[in-house]
C-alpha cells in the first residue's frame, strides 16, 4: 500500500477521471482538492501522506459488541466484538468456517438469528431486513457476485440504485451511472449486454458498480477475489482503494489474506466464529504467525510473480 | 380447405384464451417457483364477474371489464396474504397442496354465490360473423384475439421498459441478490400473484360471451393452461403465448378430423408427451449464463 499505483501512464488517466467521478458521487469537496495537489506535484509521496489512515481522525462507522450467531441451534460466531472505522478499509481474514460470510450476513441484514449489538454509527440494525440496510447505507457485493444474468448491465445497475428511485433521484441515478462507468470502463463496453456473457472479473466488476449504486456508507464485500486472476485481484484492490479514498468505508473479507491486508487499514484473525488476533494491517501482514497461517512462507516470491 | 380454415379460427381462439391462463401460471411461477392449481379458480371469477356485473347488473362493458379484472386481482392477493405468505415453512410442496385447496374452497365460493346454474351473457359487440373465405369468423374472436395480443404488448412493456418490472425478473432470478440491493421481495411477490390473478380474469372475461359460465368451469380451463405453459416452457413469456396457441390449435384439428371427444384429452397427450421427451418445454426457461 506504499504506492497506489495510478497516474502513472495515459491508460491510468481515464482510472484518475473516474477518481473525480467518484469524489462527486460521494460529494466530497476535500477530496477533489487532495487530487488537486497531487496533479500538482505528480508525486507519489503527498499521495503516500494523505492515503496513511493515522493522519486521519478516525470515528467507528460499524460496531460490533459480543455478537453471537446462529444457524438453528449451531453457533457459528461466538461472541465477536470489533469496530471499523469510517473511511477506513477493513479485512476480515480466515480459512473456510471462520465465520466472516457469517458476519457479513448479519449486518447486512440477511441472517436476522443473532445475539449482541451492531450498531451503524451509533445506531442499532437490530430487526431491520436487507431493504432497510441499504436504505440507511450498508450495500453487500455478495459472495459469488449474485449478478442478475439475463439483466442487461445497464439494468444490473439501475436495479442496484432500487431504493432510490423513490425519491425522486432519477436524474443523480444517471449521474452515478455515468461514475460507474468510468470507474470501470469495461462495463460502458457491455453496457447492453446480458450480464451473463460477462467474464468472472468483469462480472465481479458489475457487482461493485452494482452494490455502488445504491450510496453506501458502509461497503461490504464476501470474497470478491475468488475465483479470479492475480491482475484482476490486483485492479479491484485498487479501485477499492480509491473509493476508501473518496471517503468510503469498506469492510472486505478474504480468503486472498495477502491481497486483502495489502490493501486494508486494519484487520481481523478469524478462527472457528472468534478473533484471534487484530491489528493494523501492516502490523498483521509482518506477524510471524499470521504469516505462517495465512500467507505461506514463501508468499514474497508469489507476490512479485503476481 | 373451407373446413382447415374454420378448425384454424376455433383453435386460435381457444388457444388465445389458453395463452392468457398459460401466462399466468408463468410469470408466477418465474417469480415465485409456486404453481398454484387454483388459478383455473381464478378464470371461472372473472367470468362470473363479467356476467354478473355486464349482464345481470346493466355495467356498461369496460368497466364492467376492468371491475371484474380488479376484483379478481383483489381476491388473488388476498389468497396470497391469508393462505401463502403465512405459510412457516414453504416448501414446494405443502405450497402446492393449499393451492389446490385453495381450488375447491374457491369452486365452493363460486356454488355459493352463483349457484348451480350456468350463467351466459351476449358478445361484446353485436355483429353477425364474418365470412372469411367461406369459413366463419366470429366477431368475438377477433375481440379475444385484440384483448390477447395487447395484453402481450402490455406485459412485455412492463417487463422490458420498467424498473418494477425489472425487479420482478431479478426476483425470478435470485431471490437473495433481489434482496440485497434493496428490492422488498415480499411485495414482488404480492404484485406477482395480483397480476397473474388478473391475468386469469381477463381470460375469463373475454370467454364468457362464448361460453357457459359456471362455478366449475375453472378446473378444466386451468388444467389446459397448465399443459400450454408446460409445453411452451415453465416460466418464459413466449413459450406460455406459443403453447397455448399451438394446444389451442393442435385441439381444434383433433376435434375436426379424428374426435370430438378427444378435445380434451389432445392436452393431457400432449402434455405427457412433453414431460417425457422435452421437460423443459419448447423454449424452455433460457438461461443466460457463462461460467
Amino acid at each position: 500500500m506504499t504506492e497506489i499505483g495510478i497516474f502513472k501512464t495515459d491508460a491510468d488517466q481515464s482510472l484518475f477521471h473516474s477518481v473525480i467521478q467518484i469524489s462527486n458521487l460521494f460529494r466530497n469537496s476535500d477530496f477533489v482538492l487532495r487530487i488537486y495537489g497531487i496533479l500538482k506535484h505528480q508525486g507519489l509521496e503527498l499521495a503516500n501522506r494523505w492515503q496513511n489512515p493515522k493522519s486521519s481522525k478516525k470515528h467507528a462507522m460499524l460496531r460490533i459488541r459480543n455478537l453471537k450467531c446462529f444457524y438453528g441451534r449451531i453457533m457459528a460466531i461466538k461472541g465477536i466484538s470489533l469496530s471499523v472505522n469510517a473511511g477506513e478499509i477493513t479485512c476480515l481474514i480466515g480459512a473456510n468456517g471462520s465465520g466472516k460470510s457469517t458476519l457479513l450476513s448479519a449486518v447486512c441484514g440477511l441472517l436476522p438469528d443473532w445475539t449482541g449489538e451492531i450498531e451503524l454509527k451509533g445506531q442499532s440494525i437490530k430487526g431491520l431486513d436487507p431493504p432497510a440496510l441499504v436504505r440507511r447505507g450498508i450495500s453487500l457485493v455478495p459472495e459469488g457476485r449474485l449478478i442478475f444474468p439475463p439483466l442487461s448491465v445497464m439494468d444490473n445497475l439501475k436495479l442496484g440504485a432500487y431504493t432510490r428511485y423513490k425519491k425522486k433521484a432519477a436524474g443523480a441515478v444517471e449521474e452515478d451511472l455515468e461514475s460507474m462507468m468510468s470507474l470501470f470502463p469495461i462495463l460502458r463496453e457491455r453496457f447492453r449486454q446480458p450480464a451473463g456473457t460477462l467474464s468472472g472479473g468483469e462480472q465481479q466488476m458489475l457487482a461493485i458498480a452494482r452494490a455502488l449504486m445504491a450510496r453506501p456508507r458502509l461497503l461490504l464485500l464476501d470474497e470478491p477475489s475468488m475465483g479470479l486472476a492475480p491482475m484482476i485481484v490486483e485492479k479491484i484492490m485498487e479501485v477499492l482503494e480509491v473509493l476508501r479514498s473518496g471517503g468510503l468505508t469498506i469492510v472486505l473479507v478474504e480468503q486472498n489474506a495477502l491481497a486483502a491486508l495489502e490493501a486494508a487499514d486494519r484487520g481481523y484473525v478469524l478462527e472457528t466464529g472468534a478473533v484471534v488476533l487484530q491489528g493494523a494491517a501492516d502490523e498483521l501482514l509482518a506477524d510471524k504467525d499470521v504469516k505462517r497461517a495465512y500467507l505461506g512462507k514463501d508468499y514474497g516470491d508469489f507476490y512479485d510473480a503476481g | 380447405m373451407q373446413e382447415i380454415l374454420q378448425y384454424l379460427f376455433s383453435g386460435l381462439t381457444n388457444g388465445a384464451i389458453y395463452a392468457v391462463i398459460a401466462l399466468g401460471f408463468s410469470m408466477l411461477y418465474s417469480s415465485t417457483e409456486l404453481i398454484n392449481f387454483a388459478h383455473g379458480e381464478f378464470v371461472m371469477l372473472g367470468s362470473l364477474c363479467m356476467v354478473t356485473l355486464a349482464a345481470n347488473l346493466g355495467f356498461p362493458l369496460i368497466p364492467a371489464f376492468f371491475l371484474s379484472i380488479c376484483a379478481v386481482a383483489a381476491a388473488g392477493l388476498l389468497f396470497e396474504r391469508l393462505a401463502i405468505r403465512p405459510v412457516r415453512h414453504p416448501e414446494p410442496i405443502v405450497l402446492i397442496i393449499i393451492t389446490v385447496g385453495a381450488s375447491i374452497f374457491l369452486r365452493g365460493v363460486g356454488m355459493l354465490i352463483w349457484g348451480k346454474n350456468a350463467h351466459s351473457m351476449p358478445p361484446f359487440s353485436q355483429h353477425p360473423p364474418l365470412d372469411v373465405a367461406g369459413a366463419r369468423l366470429l366477431v368475438q374472436s377477433i375481440w379475444i384475439l385484440v384483448i390477447v395480443a395487447a395484453l402481450t404488448a402490455a406485459l412485455q412493456m412492463f417487463y422490458r421498459r420498467t424498473l418494477t418490472g425489472k425487479a420482478m425478473t431479478a426476483c425470478a432470478v435470485s431471490k437473495k441478490a433481489a434482496w440485497i440491493v434493496g428490492i422488498p421481495t415480499k411485495w414482488m411477490v404480492l404484485l406477482a400473484f395480483g397480476l397473474s390473478t388478473g391475468m386469469g380474469a381477463v381470460a375469463g372475461a373475454i370467454i364468457a360471451p362464448i361460453t357457459m359460465s359456471s362455478y366449475d368451469m375453472g378446473t378444466m380451463l386451468g388444467l389446459k393452461g397448465f399443459c400450454a405453459a408446460m409445453l411452451g416452457g415453465l416460466g418464459s413469456l413466449w413459450g406460455a403465448i406459443l403453447g397455448g396457441f399451438l394446444l389451442g390449435i393442435l385441439e381444434a384439428l383433433g376435434v375436426g378430423f379424428i374426435s370430438s371427444g378427444l378435445k380434451d384429452a389432445t392436452a393431457f397427450v400432449l402434455l405427457l408427451l412433453v414431460l417425457y421427451v422435452r421437460p423443459q418445454g419448447i423454449i424452455g426457461a433460457g438461461e443466460v449464463k457463462r461460467f
